[in-house]
Parts: structure tokens; sequence; C-alpha cells
């Protein structure tokens, strides 16, 4: 899916475009110009992969090439809800494949996707530290231990409708 | 020119040329899927060329040796068709055998060498691990079956060949390594449209023009 770029992610790709000339365009500086457009938009927009593969004179599917062989670059923005799935050994036994299974299910997308509205994102992660209480699921920065089908009805559902009362009384005001 | 001894035969042919090459050229038939004919450098990475040469401990891929003047080259040893085999085999437990309902078959790289080593095309003691995506549309003017891939390079070569900036490249990594197309090649000369080289590279049906 290709998000459009927010007000904001518009403003500060073109502040990055203004300090490439600085950074020079030798090949090997295809990494670091990634990680610094990771640094400040949070992901790879389409439209960051073209910037840099102009500035490199490469295409951009040599751009997207190295991007995806590393886990640092994500290609979606994270969510509102960043949901972080463990799959560490214990999680794993745990049936942490079955909560991530779960969100992708309810969400209607993949591991390391995010909805539409960007409401959520998913993810999955190595242990987070605290086996005791798997299957672990981090939401942003909370941790949500014992993880079962029916909680994750239940966080999505409450975000859910979260949402909407925010927007109503948006409307209202 | 060199003179060289491979099996049986004796093959005078110029300095400097790929050993595989001189193999190839001359009727010794030699298992293998990412060489093209004029690489640089070969990236060797299939590991299907394997060859004995006297006075090396262990066997090498031809692709990645220049003929020399009196090397005495060995292509049918045991050890070699043990690595082959086993290669061949580990390429076919990520491939989705299915001949009947694929272009390629009965001009497939792959059941030429199946053949070649005798060995089934569907493995009993490797389990097959298929990638959960079966076709990938994305592209304009081709489609790519990421289960038949095998990796081989071939369409990036080509492509890169014909073109300053490659429009395929491999993505990701591990067992999800795929081939990636990713931008916007209408805008590239020569047209993809038009161009199909890479299609035309790929040794099994991976990638083939939208009909
Ligand atoms: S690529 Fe070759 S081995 Fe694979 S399904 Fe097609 S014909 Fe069969
Ligand atoms: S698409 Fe074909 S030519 Fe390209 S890497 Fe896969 S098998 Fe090789
Ligand atoms: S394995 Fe999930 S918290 Fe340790
Ligand atoms: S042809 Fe030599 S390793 Fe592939």
């Amino acid at each position: 899916m290709n998000f459009v770029l927010d007000a904001q992610e518009k403003s500060l790709l073109e502040q990055i475009k203004t300090k490439l000339p600085e950074i020079g365009n030798d090949r090997s500086k295809l990494i670091p110009v990634l990680q610094l457009i990771q640094a400040k938009l949070a992901y790879l927009p389409a439209e960051a992969i073209h910037v840099v593969a102009a500035h490199l004179d490469i295409s951009p599917s040599e751009v997207y090439g190295v991007a995806t062989f590393y886990n640092q670059f994500r290609f979606h923005p994270p969510g509102k809800n960043a949901v972080k799935v463990c799959l560490g050994t214990a999680c794993h036994v745990k049936g942490g494949d079955i909560i991530l299974e779960n969100f992708e299910r309810k969400l209607e997308i993949k591991e390391g996707e995010t909805t539409a509205d960007r409401e959520f994102s998913v993810d999955r992660v190595a242990c987070v530290g605290c086996c005791a209480l798997a299957p672990v699921i981090v939401v942003g920065e909370t941790v949500h231990g014992h993880m079962q089908p029916s909680k994750v009805e239940g966080l999505v559902l409450r975000a859910r409708i979260e949402k909407e009362k925010q927007e109503r009384e948006k409307q209202q005001k | 020119m060199v003179t060289l001894s491979v099996d049986a035969s004796k093959i005078e042919i110029a300095a400097g040329t790929n050993l595989l090459a001189a193999c190839l050229q001359n009727d010794i038939y030699v298992p293998n899927l990412c060489y093209i004919e004029g690489m640089d450098h070969p990236p060797a990475s299939c590991r299907l060329c394997f060859v004995e040469i006297e006075g090396k401990d262990a066997p090498v891929p031809a692709c990645t040796v220049e003929v020399r003047h009196d090397m005495a080259v060995r292509t049918d040893t045991p050890g070699v068709r043990r690595l082959q085999k086993t290669a061949l085999q580990l390429l076919l437990s990520v491939h989705d055998v299915d001949c009947k309902n694929c272009p390629a078959n009965r001009n497939c790289a792959l059941q030429d060498m199946a053949k070649f080593l005798k060995i089934a095309l569907k493995s009993k003691h490797l389990d097959l691990f298929l990638k959960k995506s079966k076709i990938d549309l994305g592209h304009p003017f081709l489609e790519y079956y990421p289960n038949r891939c095998v990796l081989c390079g071939r369409c990036i070569y080509v492509c890169r060949a014909q073109q300053a900036h490659t429009q395929l490249t491999f993505a990701k990594r591990g067992f999800d390594t795929v081939i990636g197309f990713f931008g916007n090649p209408q805008s590239s000369p020569p047209s993809c449209d038009t161009c199909r080289a890479c299609a035309e590279a790929c040794p099994v049906a991976a990638l083939l023009p939208k009909p």
C-alpha cells in the first residue's frame, strides 16, 4: 500500500532534500541517507526512495533492494497504536504466532504493515524481557502480558471506539 | 591458445576463457544456472558447476576459474556429482514443482539437470518450503512467480546490460529473498514493454511477460 504523505512528512522530506548535497552522492552514502530519512520520517515512503535514487543516480529498485535487506528499515508509517508482537522463544512457545495472526486477520494487514487509516501497525519483535508474562505484546510503550485472542479483539475494539469518540467530539466543536 | 584436458578430451582454447564456457563450448556438459557468457564477475551463486581440478584439494565452481595451460579437469567424479545433486535438491526444496501447469515444462533448466543428475524433482527427504505469495503482479509488463524463481540473478544481470540502471534487484533476504521491481519502469529506456530481456534469460518460468 502506498501512503500519502501528510503535510508534516512532506516538509520533512523537503528539508532532507536540501541536506543531500552536503552528504555527497557516492553510492556508499546509500545507507546513511536511508537512515537519515528513517530517523526523520520513521519510515521510508516511496517518495523518499525516489528522492534517494535520483540523488545517487541509481534506480529506485536498487535502493529498494538494499533497504529491504535490513530489518532496521520500514516501508509503512508506524500506526498510532504501534503493536509489537513478541515472538521470542518463550512467547513463541506460548502461542505468540497465534496472537500475531489474530492481529493480522482483525486488522486485515500483514506484519510490518499499517492500516490505511494509520491507526494500527503490527510488527514482530524478539524477546522484550518479560517472558514470565508470555505471550507478550507491546502497544506503544505499554506491555500487555498473557495475551489471548479475546484480548486482541478487545484492544482493537477499544481503539476504534476511542477514535470514533474523538471524531464525534471534533465534529461537535 | 592453451591446451587443457577435461575428462577424456583435450581442449584447445583461447587463454583467459572461462572454464565453464570452455567445457560447454566443447560439448562437455556441466550443470549450471547462474553463469552467462561474458560475465566479468560471475556470481557463482547456484553452486552447480563444480569440477575437480588437479592440484586443488576440493572441487571448485568452474565458472569462477580461467583456463590455464595443461590444466587437468574432471567433471564427473563422485564428489562433484554429490555436490551437484545436493545443490539441485536444495533448490528444488524451495521450488513449487508443478510442471503440468508451468510454461517452462519441457524447456526447463531444472528438469534437464534433474534428468542429467538422475534425481527426482520432488525430494523425499527434504521438506518443501514455499513462500506465501504465489505471484507478484506489481510490474506493469511482467508477472513474477516467487516459488518458481531459483534466484540465479540472470534477469538482473541482463537488465543491467540493457540499461545503466537495473530495474530488477534482489529484495529482502534469506528464505524471503525475491526479485523486486520498484519505481517507474515505463520511464526508462528501453521500455520494459518492448525489452523483455529478463524474461528471456530466466531458466525457469519465474518471470514472464504479462499476457
Ligand atoms: S520451472 Fe521447471 S521444474 Fe519448475 S514447475 Fe516449471 S517445468 Fe517444472
Ligand atoms: S526470475 Fe528467473 S532469471 Fe530472475 S533470478 Fe528468478 S529464476 Fe533467475
Ligand atoms: S520471549 Fe517474549 S518476552 Fe521474552
Ligand atoms: S554456474 Fe557456476 S555457480 Fe552457478
